[in-house]
């Protein structure tokens, strides 16, 4: 059981780093124009 | 950035780079309903951005808006102007910068997910066997994930539970509430004395169930209040004013009795005023109903809401903004008690019976258990284990998943929701009540069959040249038709438009002015052509009229218009019901009367006549040529399109209320199943996480079946 000192470790961590990705999308507004943002990709002008 | 290829926009370009091009928040917002793809996009931003006075503009493609950063209070006439020039109707938003606020909803929707997702898999372990120091281990680190976040994320159902208990009353968060807190103490308190059964993960699962059904919610909230906002902007909001020799454009609101303003060829008066220039042809038909057009002299009374058809002119206004007739109207709209507050949505009345049920048979299990085994302590474990797994998860999202598909369906079809049980109610009417003018027909001029090609090539070019709505009215019949090429085209207000048509003088307009015939005319030299003017119906309204009686609808015809013409456009619509003359007062009462026999209508009005009519009905829809008035009254508005949204539109709602129903349904009987177990003392954690998590996907699937069938 001792691998677990390793394991629960790395779960939280990289679930925390999901957590702070999630907090960075809402941060930069990521979530404001969905459809327009999925379109924008076919603009290749800048 | 790509620059624009005109010199103009070279020189301007680095001027708006030194302005900065993301500077600060949007100063203004238009609302763009055509707007559907990236070419929109490029063309929208590409024009907007290569103006001088604009910093910065972007689309919201979601939205249909575009956001534009220039100065504050800046005119954004020319921009619409621009739009409109290259084939975009824009209109300016009131609400410009107001829509961002998001009180951390979806963030407290994304940690109740991390935190779910961490606490499960140490679950998931549980379950699977882990025991002894192992197990407590698992317990303590989810419950140092698991009680900060629940306490942050489900402070939204706190709040709500806590003020409905201050004022002695249950609603939907009591037992959510009670039941996440009494998940955590539980657990808590097991995890310390180094117990069995902790509910970590279904505090987590339930918080973030129910913030899921709560972000979709407000989701659609706010796109009901966008839409609202939408439509106040169709208002004229800018006037423009005649100081001295300047003309200048000012907000509606600020204008005070006594001032002149100068209202363009097709403008809406916007306060009520008296004519200053000379007579002049008006449309009441938005006010009355009436169909024809009236004319008025110099120094007669002009009332808000009236069209002025031969413009330009000018008025004085007789009162301020806010004495307007119009917003007279709008207010008392606005302050009938209408079907609107008197309708009680399915989640509310499905909440009336599930909360009291919920919190009673915890507190029997309590009772029952106490009583007979004795031991206290097991009793709580199972009322509370009862409290979670009946806990209205899929009941939270039943509603606001079906809704949030339905209005987004709708939306795409140019169809704005305002009302958020607006489609429960539009499910259940069986009769339609519709106003005649503006809303099934219009007036227009017939293009007589005799009339030789080069005269109707002319014609097209004359209808073409005139702002005057009647005399446009005749291009839909020219379609086919190439204009012929005329000089020295003018537009003689109140009477015509004339100009050169190889070396002959052509003209059309009332005959009075044109010295032949009678009614509308077209002179060529010395031959003329009578247009006869009738009221044409619009050409989905036959086909929108038969498909709603196939839906099982009655459709009614309600008109203040004369009998004559009203009997006329039933006959051609063959529709049965008719009623002639009816007054703003009448239409409501006759509205009433037809409810009072039991039946549920949805009335379909444009004009100010129509408001009273429209907030009695059980449900409302107003085009999107309507008033503000009307479609501030209605329920549901259609853009762009014209009629055949209205079946489209009960089509919708009749299938998410059968949805609704469907989610109902499911998410009993998952408790029906759960409910005997937890009830005898065999609810286990993972139940409980098996229960919620299974009704709840189940019941947003079944919310994606939503569509448009009939």
């Amino acid at each position: 059981m001792n691998v677990l000192v390793i394991l629960v470790p790395c779960s939280l961590i990289l679930g925390l780093g999901a957590l702070v990705a999630f907090v960075w999308t809402l941060r930069s507004d990521q979530y404001s124009d969905p459809e327009g943002d999925a379109q924008r990709i076919l603009l290749d002008d800048d | 950035m790509s620059v624009a290829s005109c010199p103009g926009c070279l020189a301007a370009a680095p001027a708006a780079e030194a302005v900065g091009r993301d500077t600060g928040l949007p100063t203004h917002e238009l609302i763009l309903p055509g707007v559907h793809c990236v070419a929109c996009i490029r063309s929208i931003e590409g024009l907007l951005n290569a103006r001088p006075d604009i910093a910065a503009a972007r689309v919201n493609l979601s939205r249909k808006r575009v956001a534009i950063t220039a100065e504050p209070g800046l005119d954004p006439a020319p921009w619409i102007t621009a739009l409109t020039g290259i084939g975009f109707e824009a209109h300016e938003a009131r609400d410009a910068g107001r829509h961002a606020q998001d009180d951390g909803l979806t963030l407290r929707l994304g940690i109740a997910g991390f935190a779910m997702m961490n606490v499960m898999l140490l679950s998931v372990a549980v379950w699977s066997g882990a025991t002894d120091a192992t197990r407590d281990f698992f317990h303590w680190i989810a419950a140092t994930i698991a009680l900060p976040a629940a306490l942050y994320c489900a402070q939204p159902f706190f709040r709500s539970a806590w003020s409905a208990l201050r004022g002695a009353r249950l609603n939907m968060d009591v037992p959510i509430a009670l039941a996440i807190l009494l998940a955590c103490g539980l657990s808590l308190y097991e995890t310390m004395h180094g117990g069995e059964h902790a509910y970590f993960d279904a505090a987590l699962s339930l918080t973030f169930f129910l913030l899921a059904g709560r972000v979709l919610e407000k989701r659609m909230r706010q796109a009901a209040r966008s839409a609202a906002a939408d439509l106040a902007a169709l208002e004229p909001m800018r006037v423009t004013r005649i100081e001295g020799a300047t003309r200048v454009s000012v907000p509606v609101e600020d204008v005070d009795a006594g001032e002149i303003l100068w209202l363009a060829a097709g403008a809406r008066v916007p306060i009520d005023g008296v004519l200053v220039s000379a007579n002049v042809q008006l449309d009441r038909s938005a006010l009355t109903g009436e169909s024809d057009e009236i004319s008025v002299t110099q120094g007669a009374p002009l009332t808000a809401g009236e069209v002025v058809l031969t413009g330009p002119v000018t008025m004085r206004t007789t009162v301020a903004a806010k004495g307007s007739t119009l917003r007279r109207l709008i207010q008392i709209a606005a302050q009938a008690e209408g079907a609107r507050s008197r309708y009680t949505s399915l989640a509310d009345r499905a909440a009336g019976v599930y909360a009291p049920l919920v919190h009673g048979l915890s507190f029997a299990a309590f009772v029952g258990w106490s009583v007979a085994s004795g031991d206290v302590y097991h009793a709580l474990t199972v009322a509370i284990a009862t409290l979670i797994i009946t806990c209205p998860c899929a009941l939270g999202l039943a509603v606001p998943a079906v809704a949030t598909v339905a209005t987004g369906r709708l939306f795409r079809m140019g169809l704005l929701v305002k009302s958020e049980t607006a489609l429960e109610r539009l499910a259940e009417v069986d009769t339609v009540v519709f106003d005649k003018t503006g809303t099934l027909s219009a007036a227009t001029l017939v293009v007589p069959d005799a009339m030789p090609d080069a005269a109707r090539a002319v014609l097209k070019a004359l209808a073409e040249a005139s702002a005057h709505p009647l005399s446009r009215s005749v291009l839909p019949a020219l379609r086919e038709v190439t204009a012929a090429q005329l000089d020295g085209v003018t537009e003689h207000r109140g009477n015509g438009v004339s100009g050169l048509w190889q070396g002959q003088r052509v003209r059309f307009g009332n005959s009075a002015w044109v010295g032949v015939g009678r009614g509308t005319v077209l002179a060529l030299g010395a031959t003329h052509h009578v247009l006869e003017r009738r009221e044409q119906v619009f050409a989905d309204a036959t086909e929108t009229l038969s498909r709603l009686r196939d839906m099982g609808l009655e459709v009614h015809i309600l008109t203040g218009d004369v009998a004559a013409n009203a009997s006329r456009v039933a006959a051609e619509l063959s529709v049965d019901h008719v009623h002639a003359e009816v007054g703003p007062e009448a239409k409501q009462d006759l509205i009433e009367a037809l409810q009072a026999e039991g039946r549920k209508v949805v009335m379909v009005g444009d004009g100010l006549n129509d408001t009273l009519a429209l907030t009695r009905a059980w449900a409302s829809i107003a085009p999107g040529t309507a008033l503000e008035a009307s479609q501030n009254a209605a329920d549901v508005v259609l853009l762009g399109q014209h009629l055949s949204g209205i079946p489209t539109a009960i089509g919708v709602a009749r299938s998410a209320r059968r949805r609704i129903l469907e989610n109902f349904g499911l998410a009993a009987c998952y408790n029906a199943v759960a409910i005997p177990l937890a009830l005898a003392g065999f609810a286990s954690p993972l139940m409980a996480a098996l229960a919620m998590s299974t009704s709840s996907i189940t019941v947003t699937l079944n919310a994606l079946r939503t569509k448009a069938k009939l």
